[in-house]
């Protein structure tokens, strides 16, 4: 009896101060929108309710975009709604179709896990993943952690991050009383986007819940840019207004789920597919208006999760994936060397992660991973590539109320075969990680964190075997990462001023054996090398607020800071040393600010980023001005239906995210939304 | 106090924090303490090529002639400043700069054009469009463009290259005729134009041709076969031809061969000298070469430098300097001797994706000086003094 005590008591106690922390996590928990919120809280409760009769929550929170405020940012992807959070920097080749990809507190994309709900997004080939493809939709939640999620209850690999990203998808949910729930969303605006999704949510039984979620997108990707250029005398020396030509893009992705609970337990299934064929607009260059790249995507998984509470103390979770993708990419270009390749990705993925609660303060966690994956390519001279990667990890988290720890330790076995060349050994790492946040008050508004964690990449299969320049005597490129932080988080049910959330962060990081591009010593011939080394400095702040300044006038402010000084520190006599690394500028951020009235909602969100460079050398020919750009909507809601109506860089400034790839001007979007 | 400092610092912060009018980025220029060597040659044009899709190819002058105390000058990025109306500057990716009469001719490869200016002040006269140009030769009033693409095929397999010919003052393309895979340099002799075919685009299966173009006819009359890759092609004063071949980073090493007349006045491969050769400047007897060889199988550069002795078909050194400077070169990417002084000039490219750096040596070897360039300098020519 006694045992089953503190297992209930404990279990509603941290329920709510789970739910707490989510809902501090979100803006959308106090707009008291009738239908929306009430959704909102009934999801939150239901998903901790079946995850955790403890506590499984992470040791340090994290930033999150989620529900209401995703949808009211102008944004298309993934992509464009992290570039919100702090700490990322967005690479943004323009337009519709333009690759867009992130790194992380300047350590690169390769050493940031993208899960999607709860199975990582993988790509063996260049370990980049093009979150333009992934749409805002069906997204519920997005979040961000700087080193890795701090929980123990996950996959070995998710251990093994420099930062990751969980984006979640929108679980089945209904009214009472009703077994379904459909929303359709059209979408029309510049470069003649047209895009239009829908889904359908039923309720099988009691226990299994189905979704479909499906989506059209097509887009000319025509836009106009300007390059205007002045003397030194302030007289025009060129000004150009040109449309961006051959970044034309349909998309179709459809995507199906189901979610079943039992006792003590959930599982859901999924099956994704993309489909998508596009232009590739390439570099605008002197006498260069115009190229010939293509590029077809057929990508397709599907994933499984179980996880179960066995008696009291123990939990276990399952996961399986498999995915196929193929990448077609053609160059018609007559100007230029005729290509046409077809890349074949297959990934298979298997995971085990059980914890043991040895009291209710502390558990201990072991997760193991099995990858499979391999590349096919109809290039000349490929080598076919395949990996076995095996990761075995340890964990324990500590829960004292007003302190929390975790310690986990990962080992990683990675063995590659290829047909051709010899196989290089396999490579072994252990990658340690330790996090601690601290309450100092009981009422737990403020607290304070830190972490220490080593984590490194695998070199991908384009630095290892691509042909001529890949090199399989690549080493792993590691990162060592160290922060402080502090988050102070305060709710008032009565007055003008709502909710009051601040967090800042202090990190040191250093990047060893960078794998960089270098040449061979002869007509432009490269390889990769372990090569760099970079020292990173940053700061990251975060704040929001939300007021009620009139009643029924809900106003929420949210706005975020990156400070980053990352500095190439890999050889004195080189000309770069100790220079800002390119594209990260020293100074980001970015604001929103939503105004709510009744059934009006008016949303403005500002990005900046500080003037930056393209090469390593911080010279003149290589700087780049800061940009910034505004974004305004406003939406109106009508019973089922709401219309909204969007501008997106207002002050129609020109500005390269990458150089020679020029942005959109000023452009417009209208969306229609019904929900049955 | 505390208010306005506050104050000050948060204007200055959001002062820095705006854009400005985006500007062209001028000329920087250096003074070299060095003395100008008096003389016909007054001046060399160097062009970095920039990396592709970086619009970062940029020329820069060297000039000789001094400055007010006699100092060489080196003036940095000249052509956006000249030619401030030109959109997006020089362009992308230069590939070869050579002088004709008073112009200064320059072939732009991924801007796909050939750029003509006055020899004298890098103003822009015109320019010619040339698919994926690479590099010129002149004859009579004409100059010929070599281009590693031609008529698309059905098959998948890569275009031949084609040769454009440009009439050198009215700058309009009088004839094209289609060469071997990919061609890079060419060069004239006895009425004909010799041109490297390397066939980089169908890789392993390299082209191992040189083209033999009857200047007349502006016909191929026939081709030479030499050896896989060729890149380099230069004649000398013995009316030889000495052309590189590249290798395939495999089994098959850099070499240089010199081409000479048979009996029926053909030319014909004579012989090889197994050294790897990426650039080389051939004055009188000697031909100045440094290259680098890089094996995709051991992972290992093979360097070399030295001179050839043309007439005796024999290396005369290993060493064209022995200098400190001349080792600390990264990667030699361009190499240009003066035709009388015999002093030399060596282009550093680096990293390919940072400043690159143009050396001189006198005649002996000895270190005389070094400057910053653009990024990737690798093609240089010398302004001659008008007579």
């Amino acid at each position: 009896m006694e045992k089953e005590k503190w297992t209930f008591d404990n279990s509603v106690q941290k329920v709510l101060s789970a739910c707490f922390m989510l809902l501090a996590c979100s803006l959308v928990s106090l707009a008291q929108q009738p239908i929306h919120s009430r959704f909102d809280s009934i999801q939150r409760v239901d998903e901790v309710v079946i995850t955790s009769r403890y506590n499984h929550q992470e040791v340090i929170p994290s930033q999150t975009l989620s529900g209401e405020q995703l949808e009211k940012l102008n944004a298309h992807s993934v992509a464009d709604a992290l570039r919100y959070f702090s700490g990322i920097q967005l690479k943004d080749y323009g337009g519709v179709g333009g690759i867009k990809t992130v790194n992380i507190r300047s350590m690169g994309s390769s050493h940031l896990g993208i899960s999607y709900d709860g199975i990582e997004l993988g790509n063996a080939q260049n370990g980049q993943i093009d979150l333009g493809q992934f749409s805002l939709d069906n997204v519920e939640e997005i979040t961000l952690f700087n080193g890795q999620k701090s929980a123990i209850l996950q996959p070995a690999s998710d251990f093994g991050h420099a930062g990751a990203i969980y984006i979640r998808t929108r679980a089945p949910r209904f009214e009472a009383g009703k077994n379904y729930h459909l929303k359709f969303k059209a979408k029309y605006g510049s470069s003649d986007l047209f895009r239009f999704s829908a889904l359908w949510e039923q309720r099988l039984n009691a226990r299994v819940s189905s979704s479909l979620s499906a989506e059209a997108l097509t887009a000319s990707g025509k836009y106009q840019f300007r390059y205007l250029r002045k003397k030194q005398d302030g007289s025009v020396a060129y000004d150009t207004t040109a449309t961006r030509q051959n970044g034309d893009i349909w998309a179709f992705r459809v995507e199906g789920n189901l979610h079943g609970m039992m006792t003590d337990g959930f599982w859901k299934f999924k099956v994704y597919t993309y489909h998508s064929q596009r232009g590739i607009p390439g570099a605008i260059v002197n006498n260069v208006w115009r190229r010939g790249e293509r590029q077809g995507d057929h990508n397709v998984f599907t994933q499984g999760r179980f996880q179960k509470n066995i008696g009291d103390r123990f939990v276990t979770q399952w996961v399986a994936k498999y995915a196929y993708y193929q990448t077609h990419y053609v160059n018609r270009d007559t100007t230029q060397l005729q290509v046409d390749n077809t890349y074949r990705q297959q990934e298979f993925y298997l995971s085990t992660a059980n914890v043991y609660h040895i009291q209710p303060w502390w558990s201990v966690s072991l997760s193991y991973d099995f990858r499979w994956n391999k590349l096919n390519a109809t290039m000349r001279e490929f080598v076919y590539p395949h990996r076995y990667s095996n990761y075995l990890s340890v964990a324990t988290a500590l829960d004292l109320n007003w302190l929390k720890m975790q310690g986990s330790l990962l080992a990683t076995m990675v063995k590659d075969h290829t047909r051709y060349a010899t196989s290089p050994d396999a490579i072994v790492n252990y990658t340690p990680a330790y996090f601690v946040n601290v309450y100092p008050f009981s009422n737990r508004d403020l607290s304070l964190r830190a972490y220490a964690k080593k984590s490194f990449r695998m070199p991908t299969f384009n630095d290892l075997y691509y042909t001529d320049i890949g090199n399989a005597l690549l080493k792993p490129e590691s990162a060592l990462q160290y922060n402080v932080g502090v988050n102070y988080d305060h709710r008032w049910k009565q007055g003008w001023l709502r909710y009051v959330h601040i967090q800042a962060d202090a990190y040191y990081h250093s990047v060893h054996d960078k794998i960089v591009a270098y040449p061979k010593g002869q007509q432009f011939r490269w390889t990769m090398l372990n090569l760099g080394r970079v020292h990173i400095k940053g700061i990251d702040v975060e704040g929001e607020m939300t007021l009620v300044p009139v009643r029924g006038l809900l106003v929420t402010g949210r706005l975020q800071y990156t400070y980053q000084d990352a500095r190439d520190v890999t050889d004195v006599r080189d000309s770069y040393y100790n220079d800002q690394i390119p594209y990260i500028p020293w100074h980001s951020g970015s604001a929103i600010l939503n105004v709510q009235y009744g059934d009006w909602d008016l949303n403005y969100s500002f990005i900046y980023a500080g003037e930056r460079y393209n090469q390593q050398e911080n010279i003149k020919y290589n700087y780049m001005q800061p940009w910034y750009t505004s974004d305004l909507s406003l939406a109106y809601r009508y019973g089922a239906f709401r219309l909204m109506a969007e501008v997106n860089n207002v002050f129609s400034q020109d500005y390269d995210v990458i150089l020679n790839y020029p942005m959109p001007k000023r452009n417009y979007a209208l969306t229609l939304e019904v929900k049955i | 106090m505390k208010r306005y400092l506050l104050y000050i610092i948060l204007t200055t912060l959001l002062l820095h924090a705006c854009r400005t009018d985006e500007q062209l980025v001028y000329m920087e220029e250096e003074n070299i303490p060095s003395k100008g060597v008096d003389g016909d040659i007054i001046g060399m044009y160097v062009l970095n090529e920039g990396n592709m899709g970086s619009n970062k190819c940029t020329l820069d002058f060297l000039d000789l002639q001094g400055n007010s105390t006699g100092e060489v000058v080196y003036q940095r990025n000249i052509y956006a400043e000249r030619n401030p109306n030109e959109v997006k500057e020089l362009g992308d990716v230069g590939n070869d700069i050579q002088i004709y009469g008073s112009r200064l001719w320059m072939v732009i490869n991924c801007s796909n054009k050939v750029e003509v200016c006055r020899a004298a002040d890098a103003v822009k006269i015109g320019k010619v469009d040339v698919p994926n140009c690479r590099s010129l030769a002149f004859h009579q009033g004409y100059a010929y463009v070599s281009s590693y693409v031609g008529p698309v095929t059905i098959s998948q397999d890569a275009p031949l290259g084609q040769v454009y010919k440009i009439d050198t003052l009215t700058l309009q393309t009088v004839a094209v005729v289609t060469v071997g895979y990919q061609p890079e340099e060419m060069a004239v002799l006895d009425g004909k134009l010799y041109v490297a075919n390397s066939g980089g685009y169908r890789a392993p299966n390299y082209d191992t041709t040189v083209s033999v173009i009857d200047l007349e006819t502006f016909q191929v009359e026939r081709q030479i076969d030499v050896a896989v890759n060729l890149h380099r092609i230069r004649a000398d004063r013995y009316g030889q031809l000495w052309v590189s071949s590249r290798g395939n980073n495999r089994d098959i090493t850099s070499k240089v061969y010199w081409l000479s007349k048979d009996n029926q006045g053909n030319m014909q491969v004579s012989g090889a000298i197994d050294v790897p050769v990426s650039d080389m400047s051939i004055v009188g007897d000697s031909l100045y070469f440094y290259g680098a060889d890089f094996s995709a199988v051991t992972y290992d550069v093979t360097h070399a430098q030295g001179i050839i002795n043309v007439r005796t078909h024999e290396q005369v050194t290993q060493q064209l300097s022995d200098a400190e400077e001349f080792k600390n070169i990264k990667t030699p990417y361009g190499i240009i001797v003066h035709p009388v002084a015999r002093d030399f000039y060596v282009m550093d490219a680096k990293n390919y994706v940072s400043s690159g750096e143009l050396l001189h040596f006198h005649a002996d070897g000895t270190f005389d000086y070094k400057t910053r360039t653009g990024d990737i300098p690798g093609h240089a020519v010398f302004l001659i003094r008008k007579k």
